[in-house]
């Protein structure tokens, strides 16, 4: 650990940056396409998420050789601590945008339509409709489906907040096994956030079925399936590039990639599923009960 | 030292040929690259502006439909923001920022690349999103920048195009932002505590963490508005819920405090040249640092007076009005602080002084127009007029762009090893500083007459003015050949110069980039130098 940047490690020339670029214009390319049915779209995007795979492998695999070959001083596990926590900082701010829209829609549009508000007069538009959360009833249907009931905070979503609350802590346990130099404890306390994780996954998944097919509730089921869905679905896509980040670093602990010392990779991981788990909390509070 | 040596040798082998740049890893490079998209992108954005002064050079529609004009104006308000104005002041911060700070490079090479990198990309399927709708992929962008729904969601294949471009590029700024936040954190050499930080490194750091902020929220409210179009939600359609009033909450909760992200660089650039040609410290450097985080933490809370109009409550409106009123106080500071550092100096006017004299001036200016802007009643009667297209392009011009042209003629020497052509560069900027002038100052007296924004036709009335802004849009433009060629020659060969081209270099908070050659070696600080 030294206190200057003497010695910091300049990475050399690397194909992956490029690739990634190629990758990301490939992956949106192909679904804009695919968005207005056209029809070479799937596949592109299919090129472009195969290539994602391999960017991901390539450039974390330089990275992983490099830390193991000691290239890295303390310098460098720094800002790669920064990077991470000011990554995470912005993905804060992307979940605050979709709370930020169902704050502004529950207390300002929808009283707004219902006649409430300053103006009082946006009634006149449609006067039947009056405002209640979840609004089931829309204030003009005819181009969306309206859905026969909303969520409710027990059952399902409860387990779900059980299960994903504990993931955090087999995770935080699994952590203590590393710090003690226990690969058992880190292995089973990987492999017990990432059952949990999948679990959870599994849940929503069955959950997304039964509003489509009992519900009626859709994306197309105006603002209430609008806010639902994308806060939700962000959030499980989350979840799910955060299981898939726990299973590399579950590969990379039964290799004993980790030392007491030498985790950060774990401890990224550690800090992004964290932040799942704070933002599945947010959730719960006000997209399920409030 | 043996040590050493093994790491320079192990380093000091240049790459050669195409893999030197598409896979580079090093900040000069990377830096290089970023400047000579900004300036292939300021042409661009330049050739469109062109187009909308040709016709408007007279009442009726001569050159190009609506639509066709509508999408140019998008064009070149993106292509301006994102592609050449940021992307340049990206470019300097890759250059400057290891060598100002004394690291060898900057926190996160490769990802440095890809942030670059994205950018090309980016640019090219903007291309397409202005290419499709002439094979018959309906509607192009004719929303402007700001891309307000319900027009935007009645536009054809062109619009998803153009999500995805503010996608790659939101992805790109971030990542670029997490870099510069991190090098200047963690990368300084020792003694390079934070209150000797050169003001442009400051004004990057608040840059970089605004766009961790606000970039995410642009990507959320243009990701909503793909579902709207595609998938059905009703986000901003009232008869299912939603409103359109939110996303323009969304996007100005981005696109104010990105008017800093376009004007502080160029703080930082003028914190650095006022000094260099003043022969003085930076006064009151301090309050300076602290007028920055006032600006910018202020600048984020203000959105909303980019929306007057469309029925805010009183109380609401007022907040928003005050707040933006507010904004003066940090602003008139720094410009103060810039005065009060000419000040008694002995001040010399080559061309990156005469630049930031300029700016002190003209941006002023803006800064008036910008308090007349904030009142809500008188706001109510210039919104959408020509009088606002004249206060921005009063507050950018000179805000960032001038800024961009002070930096580059203040550093040229540093980069290329010659000096500019001092002839051609006072030229430039008196052709640049007049046509400007020329252009957007009658502007104000047409908008205040009632002339909108935004369309193609306009009423005779307006004819006579009309004509002075375009000859002065044509010179402008014209002037930035100048420019290019400036550049090429300076690139080329002229006057060898020193470690410090400006005997007034090192006064006060400068950075360590004059300790080093011109052009400095391609791995700058593999030792990190000592500050005193």
């Amino acid at each position: 650990m030294t206190s200057t940047t003497e010695g910091y490690y300049i990475p050399e020339p690397s194909r992956w940056p490029i690739v990634g670029a190629v990758t990301v214009f490939t992956m949106l390319v192909g679904t804009a396409l695919w968005m207005n049915h056209l029809s070479p779209g799937p596949w592109i995007m299919l090129i472009g998420m195969l290539m994602l795979v391999l960017l991901f492998k390539g450039w974390f695999g330089d990275v992983i050789t490099e830390n193991l070959a000691g290239s890295y001083n303390g310098r460098v596990d720094r800002s790669f601590r920064q990077g991470m926590f000011w990554f995470i900082t912005s993905e804060v701010f992307f979940f605050i945008t979709f709370f930020g829209c169902l704050y502004y829609l529950r207390n300002i549009t929808l009283p707004y339509l219902g006649g409430e508000g300053h103006l009082a007069n946006s009634h006149l538009l449609w006067k039947d409709f009056t405002y209640s959360w979840p609004p089931l009833q829309l204030p003009d249907a005819s181009h969306y489906t309206q859905a026969k009931e909303a969520m409710e905070p027990g059952g399902i979503p409860l387990w779900n907040t059980i299960i994903l609350l504990s993931s955090g802590g087999t995770l935080t346990w699994a952590h203590w096994g590393l710090k003690k130099n226990s690969n058992r404890q880190l292995v089973l306390g990987l492999v017990m956030t990432i059952a949990l994780g999948l679990t959870f996954f599994c849940l929503q998944a069955y959950e997304y079925g039964h509003a489509y097919t009992e519900m009626d509730l859709t994306l197309n089921s105006g603002i209430y399936g609008s806010t639902f869905y994308l806060l939700t679905g962000f959030h499980g896509f989350h979840v799910t590039v955060g299981s898939i980040m726990l299973m590399v670093i579950l590969g990379r602990a039964i290799k004993r990639h980790f030392s007491p010392h030498n985790h950060f990779a774990f401890e990224a991981v550690a800090w992004y599923w964290h932040f799942v788990d704070v933002v599945w909390i947010a959730l719960y509070i006000f997209v399920y009960w409030l | 030292m043996s040590t050493e040596a093994v790491h320079d040798e192990h380093h000091d082998h240049k790459p050669t040929g195409w893999r030197r740049w598409v896979f580079s890893t090093n900040h000069k490079d990377i830096g290089t690259m970023y400047l000579i998209f900004a300036l292939v992108m300021l042409f661009l954005g330049g050739a469109s502006a062109m187009m909308l002064r040709a016709e408007l050079w007279e009442p009726g529609l001569q050159i190009v439909d609506p639509n066709t004009y509508n999408n140019l104006l998008t064009n070149h308000a993106l292509i301006m923001v994102f592609g050449a104005v940021m992307p340049a002041a990206a470019g300097m911060a890759n250059w400057m920022l290891p060598m100002m700070i004394g690291a060898p490079d900057m926190a996160l090479p490769r990802l440095n690349n890809l942030s670059f990198w994205l950018l090309p990309f980016a640019a090219l399927m903007l291309i397409m999103s202005f290419v499709v709708p002439h094979f018959g992929g309906g509607v192009p962008i004719n929303t402007g920048w700001t891309l307000y729904p319900p027009l935007s969601l009645q536009a054809g294949i062109g619009m998803d195009f153009g999500i995805f471009t503010l996608h790659i590029l939101g992805i790109s700024s971030i990542m670029a932002s997490i870099n510069i936040v991190t090098t200047i954190v963690n990368m300084r050499a020792p003694g390079m505590t934070w209150f000797k930080l050169p003001l442009f490194a400051w004004a990057w750091l608040l840059t970089g963490l605004l766009l961790i902020v606000i970039m995410p929220v642009l990507a959320g409210g243009v990701t909503m508005l793909l579902f709207d179009r595609h998938f059905g939600t009703s986000f901003f359609d009232a008869a299912g819920g939603g409103d359109p009033v939110l996303f323009q909450h969304l996007f100005w909760f981005f696109g104010h405090p990105e008017v800093y992200v376009l004007l502080l660089p160029s703080i930082g650039i003028l914190g650095m040249v006022v000094p260099t040609f003043s022969r003085k410290p930076l006064f009151a450097y301090k309050p300076l640092v602290y007028s920055m985080f006032f600006l910018t933490a202020l600048g984020l809370v203000v959105w909303a007076h980019h929306q007057y109009t469309v029925g805010m409550s009183k109380e609401v409106t007022e907040y928003f009005m005050i707040g933006t009123i507010l904004i003066s106080i940090p602003v008139g500071y720094m410009l103060f602080s810039f005065i009060f550092t000419m000040w008694r100096g002995s001040m010399t006017f080559e061309t990156p002084m005469l630049f930031a004299v300029a700016i002190v001036l003209m941006f002023s200016f803006a800064g008036v127009t910008g308090v007349m802007l904030a009142v809500v009643p008188a706001d109510l009667q210039y919104h959408d007029t020509y009088f606002v297209v004249a206060h921005f392009h009063y507050a950018l011009i000179p805000g960032a762009l001038f800024g961009i042209y002070a930096g580059v003629f203040y550093w040229l020497p540093k980069w290329t090893g010659h000096m500019y052509d001092e002839r051609l560069g006072k030229i430039f900027f008196w052709w640049t500083t007049i046509s400007f002038n020329l252009t957007f100052f009658v502007q104000h007296f047409v908008g205040l007459a009632g002339m909108p924004r935004r369309i193609s036709d306009y009423s005779p009335v307006f004819t006579d003015f009309n004509q002075i802004s375009s000859i002065g849009a044509f010179a402008f433009g014209a002037s930035h050949l100048l420019f290019l060629w400036i550049i090429i020659k300076t690139v080329r060969g002229g006057k060898k110069v020193g470690d410090k081209p400006w005997d007034g270099a090192q006064v006060g908070n400068a950075g360590l980039e004059w300790t080093l050659p011109s052009p400095p070696p391609f791995h700058s600080f593999s030792t990190p130098p000592v500050v005193k």
